[in-house]
This record gives C-alpha cells, sequence and structure tokens, in this order.
C-alpha cells in the first residue's frame, strides 16, 4: 500500500492525474477543434500539467497550503476566463470564437490568470490573517510551526521556514531554467535544425514549430533564471539577514510570507505561457515583436509583474527589519558587511521594479485595448519601451550580485582569519553601485535608434561602475593577502566567484564603449560576459552560502568530498562555455538564434559549449544530491563549524524557532580575527533592548 | 616586501602573456570597413586593459593561495589588519582617473566611427519578417543582395515594416536597429572586397536566426557593370508573373510558402490556384483570384485548416501588386 503523504505517493498521484488531465484536455481538444486534436496540443499539455503538478502535492502534502492554493488556482483561472468568455458572448462580441485554438480568448486568459494568482493566495492561506483582522477577529502574533518538514509546504511566518521555502524554490526554477538551456544547447550542438524542425509535421509541441518553440524555451531561460535568482537571493537574505542583526523575525512576517506565496503562481504563469503557444520576444519583450507574439506572451508579462509583487514587497521587508530590529550596539559601521549588501539590493528591488511591471503592462494594455503606447502608427514609440524596461533591468543585474558580493565579503574574513580589508569601503561600495546602477540603463540601447547623443553620457556613467566594483576587488585580495588560508567548499566557491566575477567585470568596458558595443551589442560575447557576472555575483556565492550555512539550518554539514566535486567539475565547464561564447560572439555569433550559419565555422565550439553545459548540470545533479543526503544522513555539526565570529555561530544549529534564547548585544567590531580577546557580541538577558 | 615584489613581476608578466595569447587568437573577423578599423583600435586598447586587470587580480590571489596556505595544524588567526585609506583611496581614485580617459577616448573613437561622408550613396535599406531588401534610389533598383562599391562610402537609410531588427555585417563591426516608424542611418565604408552576409542581430521572430542575406563589396567598375546588369534586368522584368514574383521575393513569402510542395509554416503555392482548400472552420473554398487576393490582405479572414496559430502578418500591397503577385501564383504547377 501506498502511504499518505510522501514522495512516493505524490509521484503516483502525479502520474495518474497527469494522465487523466491529459485525456481530459485531449478531447476537449478534438470537441474545440472539430475532430483534429494534437498529441502535443495546447490544450491537453495544460490540463495534464495541471492535474499533475496538483496531485502531486496532494499525494505529498494532503489539500491543505501548497496544494489547496495550485486546486484554487486552477478554479480561478477557468472561473474567471469564463467569466469574461460569457460576457464577450453575451456582448456578442466579434473575433471571439467561444473556445479558440488556446480555449480561451487572449482578454479571458488574462483575466483568468490575474484571477487565478489571487485564488491562489486565497486558498494558499496566506491572507487568512489579514481577513480575519477585516472581519475584527484577533490572531495570535506568532503561529507555531509544527516540528517536521511538513511545514515547509504550507504557510509560516518563521523567516527561517520561509527563507530554506525560497532558496528550495528557487532551485527547483533553476532546474527548470537550465533544463530549457540544455534543451535548446543540445539543439546549437550542429549547425542546421535537428530535432527543433521548422517543419510542422516533424515538430509540433506545444503548437509551435521548432525555431518557435527554440524561441520560447530561450525566452523563458531568461525569465525563469531570473525569477529563480530573486528568489534565491530572498532565501539567502531572509534566512540570515535577521539572524546577523539579532532579530526574533523579519518586521512583517505576513507580509514575508505573502512576498513568498505570491512568486510561486508567477512560476505558474510564467510556465503557463509555454504551452498558450509560447513568446518569441526574450525576456526582453521589446514591442512591436512582443505585440504580435502569440496569447503566452500575456501569461509571461502578468506572471513577471506578480513575481514583481515579490521582488518589492520582500525589499521593503528587508529595509525596515535593518532599520529597526537591529540588536543593541550594532550601529550601521558594525552591521556584518552581508546586511549592507541586502539593504543596497533592497533598495534597487523596491524602487526599479515597479518599472518592469509597468512596461509590460503597457504592452499588455497595448495588445488588450489598442492603447498605442509603443505603436508609431498610433503615435506610439517602440523605442519608449526600451527605457521603461531597462531602467528597471538594469539595476536588477545589480540586485542579482549585490548579495552575491556581500557573501563573498562574508565569508572570506572567516576561512582566512584576517578581518575584512577596509569595511567601510565596501559598505560604500554596494550603495556605490546601486545608485550609479541607476543612471546607466541605457547602455543597452546604444544601437537602438535612440537620440545619438545620449550615447556618450551613459558611456561615462557605464564606466563609472568600474570605480566601486574595483574598489571590491581590491579590497578582497587585500583581505585575503597574509591571511592564513583554508579552503573547504564554501572558500572554494568564495574563490571561484571572484575569478568568474571578475571575468565578467573586465569583459564589462569593451560594451560600454559605445562604438565597440555597435560590434558587440546582440552577439554571444555579451551572452558570455553576463554569464560571467550572474554566475559570479550570484550563482558561485549562492552555492557558497548554501555550504556554509546548511550546519544552520540542518544541525549537519554537506559532505565535503562531494561539494569539491562540484566545484571542481562546474568551474572548468562554466569558465570554457562563457569564453567559447565570448570567442564565437565576437566573430560573428548573433544572440538568440535557433540555427547558425555553417559557414562560419562555429560548429566545433559550439559542440564544446553544450558538453561544457552538460558539464555545468552534471555538478549540480550532484549539489542536489549532496543536499538530499546531507539533510538526514551528513556530519553532525551544531556548535561553530567555521569558527566564525558572527552571532548566529554562537548559538547551537539547528537555529531554535524563535532565533536567540538570550539576546545579544554588539560590543565590538564584526571581524576582528586575529585581535585577541575581542568579540563581536556578547549574550546577555539585559542585551534585549533593540538599537 | 619581498611578496609585493615578486606579485608585481608576476602581474607584468602575467599581463604580457594574456596579451599576447589574446592577439595571437585573432578575436576580431576579417576587417573590411574603416569603421572597423577604428572598432579594432579601441578593441586592441581594452584587451590590453583586459589583460592587466585581469592579472591584477588573478595573480596576487592565487600567489596568497598558495605562500599564506594555512599550515597544518596551525590553528591560530592571521596578523590584524584592519584596512589602508590611503590605499583605498589610491584604488579609488586612479581607476576614476583611467575611466574617465577611457570614456573620453570612446567618444573620440565613437565620433570617428560615425563620420558621414556628404557625397555617400544612398542605399534603402528595408527589413521585414524576415527578409532584407536594397533599394539604390540613385540607379532605380531593388535587389536581395548588397552590392557596394570598394572605398566609397556608404549611407544606409533603414526601415522596418514590421517589428524591430537591426542590421549587422560583422567585417564591418558597425550595427542599427531598423525601427518601425522611423529611419535610422549607418554610414559604412567598405575597404576590402569579398563576400559577406548582413545578419539580423535583434530578434524578430520565429526565423530570426535565418535573416542572413549577402553582401558583396566589389571594386568601382565592376560595382558599375553590376548596375547596369541590374536594370537591364528590371527593364525586362515587366510581366504580371515577373512583378509578383520579383514582389515575392522582396517580401520575403517563400520564407513561410513553399513554391514546390515542401511543408513551410504557411500552406504551399504548388498547384495551390483552382484547387480545393480545406479551411479550419470545416468549409471549403476554391483557390480562385478572389480567395488569393483576400488571403493576402487579410490573412485571418479565411485560415486553411492546419494552419489555424500561423499568423500571418498583413501586408501593404496595391490592387494591381495583389494581381501580380496571383498572376504568379498561377504559374506554380
Amino acid at each position: 500500500m501506498i502511504k499518505k503523504n510522501t514522495v512516493g505517493s505524490g509521484l503516483l498521484l502525479l502520474l495518474i492525474a497527469g494522465a487523466v488531465g491529459y485525456g481530459i484536455g485531449f478531447g476537449l481538444d478534438a470537441l474545440i477543434s472539430g475532430g483534429t486534436p494534437k498529441l502535443a496540443g495546447a490544450v491537453p499539455s495544460a490540463f495534464a500539467l495541471l492535474f499533475a503538478v496538483s496531485a502531486f502535492f496532494f499525494g505529498l502534502y494532503g489539500y491543505r497550503g501548497i496544494t489547496r492554493g495550485l486546486v484554487w488556482q486552477v478554479m480561478g483561472t477557468l472561473l474567471g476566463g469564463l467569466f469574461v468568455t460569457g460576457i464577450r458572448a453575451l456582448m456578442g462580441m466579434t473575433g471571439n470564437k467561444l473556445f479558440g485554438a488556446f480555449f480561451f480568448s487572449e482578454p479571458a486568459w488574462v483575466f483568468g490568470a490575474l484571477m487565478g494568482v489571487i485564488s491562489f493566495l486565497v486558498g494558499v492561506g496566506v491572507m487568512d490573517d489579514w481577513m480575519k483582522w477585516a472581519r475584527g477577529i484577533d490572531t495570535p502574533e506568532h503561529h507555531e510551526d509544527k516540528p517536521g518538514w511538513e511545514k515547509y509546504f504550507g504557510v509560516s511566518l518563521d523567516h527561517k521556514v520561509i527563507g530554506i521555502q525560497y532558496t528550495v524554490t528557487a532551485l527547483v526554477l533553476i532546474s527548470v531554467g537550465g533544463l530549457f538551456a540544455l534543451i535548446f544547447r543540445t539543439e546549437l550542438a550542429q549547425s542546421g535544425l535537428q530535432f527543433l524542425s521548422a517543419d510542422p509535421t516533424k515538430f509540433n509541441v506545444f503548437n509551435q514549430t521548432g525555431p518557435q518553440f527554440y524561441n520560447t524555451l530561450m525566452s523563458l531561460h531568461g525569465m525563469i533564471m531570473i525569477v529563480s535568482i530573486l528568489l534565491g537571493i530572498s532565501g539567502i537574505i531572509n534566512y540570515v539577514v535577521p539572524l546577523l542583526v539579532g532579530a526574533q523575525d523579519m518586521a512583517f512576517p505576513r507580509m514575508n510570507a505573502f512576498a513568498f506565496w505570491v512568486a510561486v503562481p508567477a512560476a505558474v504563469l510564467l510556465l503557463m505561457s509555454m504551452v498558450l503557444g509560447g513568446f518569441d520576444t526574450g525576456w526582453t519583450g521589446y514591442p512591436p515583436l512582443s505585440s504580435r507574439a502569440p496569447v503566452g506572451v500575456q501569461m509571461f508579462f502578468w506572471g513577471v509583474f506578480t513575481a514583481g509583487w515579490s521582488s518589492i514587497l520582500g525589499a521593503l521587508n528587508v529595509i525596515a527589519t535593518v532599520l529597526r530590529m537591529r540588536a543593541k550596539g550594532m550601529t550601521a559601521m558594525r552591521m556584518p558587511i552581508f546586511v549592507w549588501a541586502a539593504i543596497a539590493t533592497s533598495i534597487i528591488a523596491m524602487t526599479a521594479t515597479q518599472l518592469i511591471g509597468l512596461s509590460f503592462q503597457m504592452v499588455s494594455f497595448q495588445r488588450l485595448f489598442g492603447m498605442g503606447f509603443f505603436d508609431p502608427a498610433k503615435g506610439g514609440n517602440p523605442v519608449l519601451f526600451q527605457h521603461l524596461f531597462w531602467f528597471y533591468s538594469h539595476p536588477a543585474v545589480y540586485v542579482f550580485v549585490l548579495p552575491g558580493l556581500g557573501v563573498i565579503s562574508e565569508l572570506l574574513p572567516v576561512f582566512v582569519r584576517k578581518p575584512l580589508f577596509g569595511y567601510r569601503w565596501i559598505a560604500m561600495s554596494s550603495l556605490g553601485i546601486a545608485l550609479v546602477g541607476f543612471v546607466v540603463w541605457a547602455h543597452h540601447m546604444f544601437t537602438s535608434g535612440m537620440n545619438e547623443y545620449l550615447r556618450v553620457p551613459f558611456m561615462y556613467s557605464t564606466m563609472l561602475v568600474a570605480v566601486p566594483t574595483g574598489v571590491k576587488f581590491f579590497s578582497w585580495i587585500a583581505t585575503i593577502w597574509g591571511g592564513k588560508i583554508s579552503t573547504p567548499t564554501p572558500m572554494l566557491f568564495v574563490l571561484g566567484a571572484i575569478v568568474v566575477f571578475l571575468l565578467g567585470g573586465v569583459t564589462g568596458p569593451p560594451n560600454a564603449m559605445v562604438a565597440l558595443d555597435l560590434h558587440l551589442h546582440d552577439t554571444y560575447w555579451v551572452v558570455g560576459h553576463f554569464h560571467d557576472t550572474i554566475f559570479g555575483g550570484f550563482v558561485f556565492p549562492f552555492f557558497a552560502a548554501i555550504y556554509y550555512w546548511f550546519p544552520k539550518a540542518t544541525g549537519r554539514r554537506m559532505n565535503e568530498f562531494w561539494g569539491k566535486v562540484h566545484f571542481w567539475l562546474m568551474t572548468p565547464s562554466f569558465l570554457m562555455l562563457t569564453f567559447g561564447m565570448m570567442f564565437i560572439g565576437l566573430r560573428g555569433m548573433r544572440r538568440r538564434i535557433a540555427d547558425y550559419d555553417a559557414a562560419l565555422g562555429f560548429d566545433n565550439m559550439h559542440l564544446i559549449l553544450t558538453i561544457c553545459a552538460f558539464g555545468i548540470a552534471l555538478s549540480v545533479l550532484i549539489f542536489f544530491i549532496n543536499i538530499i543526503y546531507s539533510i538526514k544522513h551528513g556530519e553532525k555539526a551544531e556548535g561553530n563549524v567555521w569558527n566564525s565570529r558572527s552571532p548566529e555561530w554562537q548559538v547551537r544549529s539547528p537555529m531554535p524557532a524563535h532565533n536567540y534564547e538570550v539576546p545579544f548585544e554588539v560590543v565590538g567590531e564584526p571581524y576582528d580575527y586575529g585581535l585577541a580577546d575581542s568579540k563581536y557580541v556578547e549574550f546577555s538577558a539585559t542585551a534585549g533592548k533593540k538599537h | 616586501m619581498r611578496h609585493f615584489v615578486i606579485v608585481a613581476i608576476l602581474v607584468l608578466a602575467a599581463t604580457f602573456l594574456v596579451y599576447t595569447g589574446l592577439d595571437a587568437a585573432n578575436l576580431m573577423p576579417v576587417n573590411a570597413s574603416t569603421q572597423a578599423s577604428e572598432i579594432d583600435w579601441m578593441w586592441n586598447l581594452q584587451v590590453v586593459a583586459m589583460s592587466f586587470l585581469f592579472s591584477l587580480i588573478v595573480v596576487p590571489m592565487f600567489y596568497s593561495l598558495v605562500v599564506f596556505r594555512r599550515k597544518k595544524g596551525d590553528t591560530t588567526d592571521a596578523e590584524h589588519v584592519e584596512g589602508n585609506t590611503p590605499l583605498e583611496i589610491t584604488w579609488t581614485v586612479i581607476p576614476l582617473f583611467v575611466v574617465v580617459i577611457f570614456a573620453y577616448l570612446g567618444a573620440g573613437n565613437l565620433a570617428n566611427t560615425l563620420r558621414g561622408d556628404p557625397n555617400a550613396m544612398v542605399v534603402k535599406v528595408v527589413g521585414s519578417q524576415w527578409s532584407w531588401k536594397f533599394e539604390y534610389p540613385e540607379y532605380g533598383i531593388t535587389t536581395q543582395e548588397l552590392y557596394l562599391p570598394e572605398g566609397k562610402q556608404v549611407l544606409l537609410k533603414m526601415e522596418s515594416t514590421d517589428v524591430i531588427h537591426s542590421f549587422w555585417v560583422p567585417e564591418f563591426r558597425v550595427k542599427q536597429d531598423l525601427v518601425p516608424g522611423r529611419v535610422t542611418e549607418l554610414h559604412i565604408t567598405p575597404t576590402l572586397a569579398g563576400e559577406y552576409k548582413v545578419r539580423c542581430a535583434e530578434l524578430c521572430g520565429t526565423s530570426h536566426y535565418s535573416m542572413e542575406q549577402p553582401v558583396i563589396v566589389v571594386d568601382g567598375a565592376l560595382f558599375t557593370s553590376w548596375v547596369s546588369e541590374r536594370q537591364a534586368e528590371a527593364a525586362a522584368l515587366d510581366t504580371p508573373e515577373a512583378r509578383g514574383q520579383a514582389l515575392v521575393t522582396a517580401n520575403g513569402c517563400a520564407a513561410c510558402h513553399s513554391i514546390d510542395g515542401s511543408a513551410r509554416i504557411g500552406p504551399t503555392w504548388f498547384n495551390l490556384f483552382g484547387s480545393t482548400v480545406q479551411l479550419s472552420d470545416g468549409t471549403s473554398v476554391t483557390a480562385d483570384d478572389a480567395f488569393l487576393a483576400e488571403s493576402i490582405k487579410a490573412p485571418q479572414a479565411k485560415i486553411v485548416a492546419g494552419f489555424e496559430t500561423q499568423i500571418m502578418p498583413p501586408y501593404q500591397f496595391t490592387d494591381e501588386q495583389i494581381a501580380d503577385i496571383v498572376a504568379y501564383i498561377k504559374t506554380l504547377k
């Protein structure tokens, strides 16, 4: 017999429900299309996917928490869609086949999607307390979680649980985005279209031909990875920042839970875009291309819009927490350096994210209501979109990397047993990068046809980013210099991060030089460059942080040997991948193409790149196995594993439910390694008063 | 002190090695325009800077990892050094100067790259999903290949009929987007005869990857004779069928509609005229002049069964042009 609430019963139900959902969808498709349903058509696939995912969580967890959220999202989407379909039918609107190729018409899908998101949030229970308050019912300040794994699948107000929920969701999405990359990377291994054939009789998945599906995968790879990065940094920040500043929780625990849970239906919307015709616009979604793309692009727009709420509310919470809830004695210049990075990143996320939401909303409205924001035929301007879009999307890369750079600065002193060199300069350089980052957006638009004279000031501002970034590198090197360096897995990833981020850094200025960028723009050079910055600024530090704080969360260490295998497999694969990308980019390889001219002679290099991509995938698989194994069987590590001065390591692991049972007071500098008898924090019952 | 001297020497050596390696790797494609020479000059400067900066950080880091490695059994901390303000100021101010100098050089470099010749030959470039078209207003010809005379500046006046495209010939280096609703310009002075390709650099939809067409640079005499040949051809091509075929080629119809019966994104035109076509609403229609004309003007009015999700963009043709295209389709048997 299958036991209730296990992975096994989840997987079994996944298979059964997937098949049932597919059958229902196939039948519906047959009805709609008048007898010619497609095997991999949009409707059967969508139904199979929704049924299977919901059923998996039902088997794993029962009808509550995330399961209830997903079921409600499905129902909300259908009801919202039917509502609009009904109104449109009553109004006798034309162009509204009741159930078109995509089951609903576009306005019905958009309304349904938004209803689905709201239904998810109500269903999962993250609004329960607020709705009770609105009805005049009191709720307890804290909700106690039951011990065990089940709390991770429902609403918890504990920042540590939410941090882990964020991190795990990020890892799941990284796997999905990485899988997409592997698919199109495999197609690119050789010139000519192989399995992603342009012939609809040979390749037709979700009503898309090979090149169309390539474009969808490539676009979703970008956006899913971006969302997973945003969730990943929120994961680390949520788990670590309250511990570092000595708070019991985040300032607004319910909003914290809301910020996490709103990202889940957002991810569902993003994946839905794939089955609703996909979209061929890249993650940048430039109109007029995006105003002509299939319905899928609407799911993409609103998925990003919804995920933006997570980012904005999460950032607001971090800022409030750091401003109001620091331990006694923790002045600004005595905060752990990671907290500075979290603040810098949150300032950007809280104030710039609105712009990407707005720009996508405007294209969505252009499609739905005929508003001509970016349509030259109606007096609109396609280049305006690019300004709005990049006003967020450039600073966004600093949102991605600043926490990672914070992790590097936070971990280096521990493993070199020396103070962080130039603490104030590193702290200020984070703010400097964040602020300069707001005035460089148009360097993505040097070829866009914007006013020619604007290009030079943006070249100057872009080059300025090199200065605070340089301060970080020099200070890190000065920290390492003369230290007593040991290299356990987290430190390996920190060092890898420095080298890889450096590669991203030195390949940046060529793009800032306008004339040179006229050659580099939209080539694989740029693809290589930003993968370097993102791997160096996020992926490597993210892994470092997981290896480093894993014992804090679980009381066990991850396996050191397999951690090193992970590092030594991923690093060379990744370096070769981006070197190769930059090389062919300079020689004429354009971005975002499903196939390339064999005459360019890139076949061998692309084959190598594909092999490297699989090398990275294998290393990440090893990491996943290591994590899952170590949760139960890892070596016990309940004390100060890394011999750190940081407050969270002065208490036992795993961290108690309400963090510090005895509050602490800051009595020294955070990184005074090598200074005899110095302490950063002192625990005492009288330290309860907050700074 | 000894450590600093060794590291300084190693940094210089590494800079030299990295630069020599990158230089020998011949990273840029063939240089085929004066603009490319400007850009390659800046690229070389950047390679020097990249080699130096990379070495400046990586060499001391690896040196430390080897030399200052924790000895076995040593559990003590390292020397307590908190920072050094003059040093921090130095490595803030010097890079500040360097980036300002680089940006200054970059501005001059940009000015040189953009410098226009008032006597430049004008070519109108029209980008559409997913093809290029080149019009030479001076000579009254329209072609699918961009022929350019060596050593003479050409001013491209570029328009898009649908979405954003981007004109890029890697050998010329420079790139410029084509934006619907406006005319964008690009100056290129080809310097090396040869066959290149213009490759659309801005994602423009399904067949973006194949939006490549030949660019051929020849010497002045060959260019002149090429122009006369094209003009003669244009004069000969004044039948409805030929005009239709030219329109079909110029608008890239064949990207989706095959003329030999093979399957592409849209229905084939082979044996289409006069045949019975199954529509997506279950009815059928005879492919006569009226049906073909309607399908070009309003592609979504009657959708052929099996092509429901392939949205053909509307094209703006005059009625005469449509008649020409239909005349051409009639010849495909």
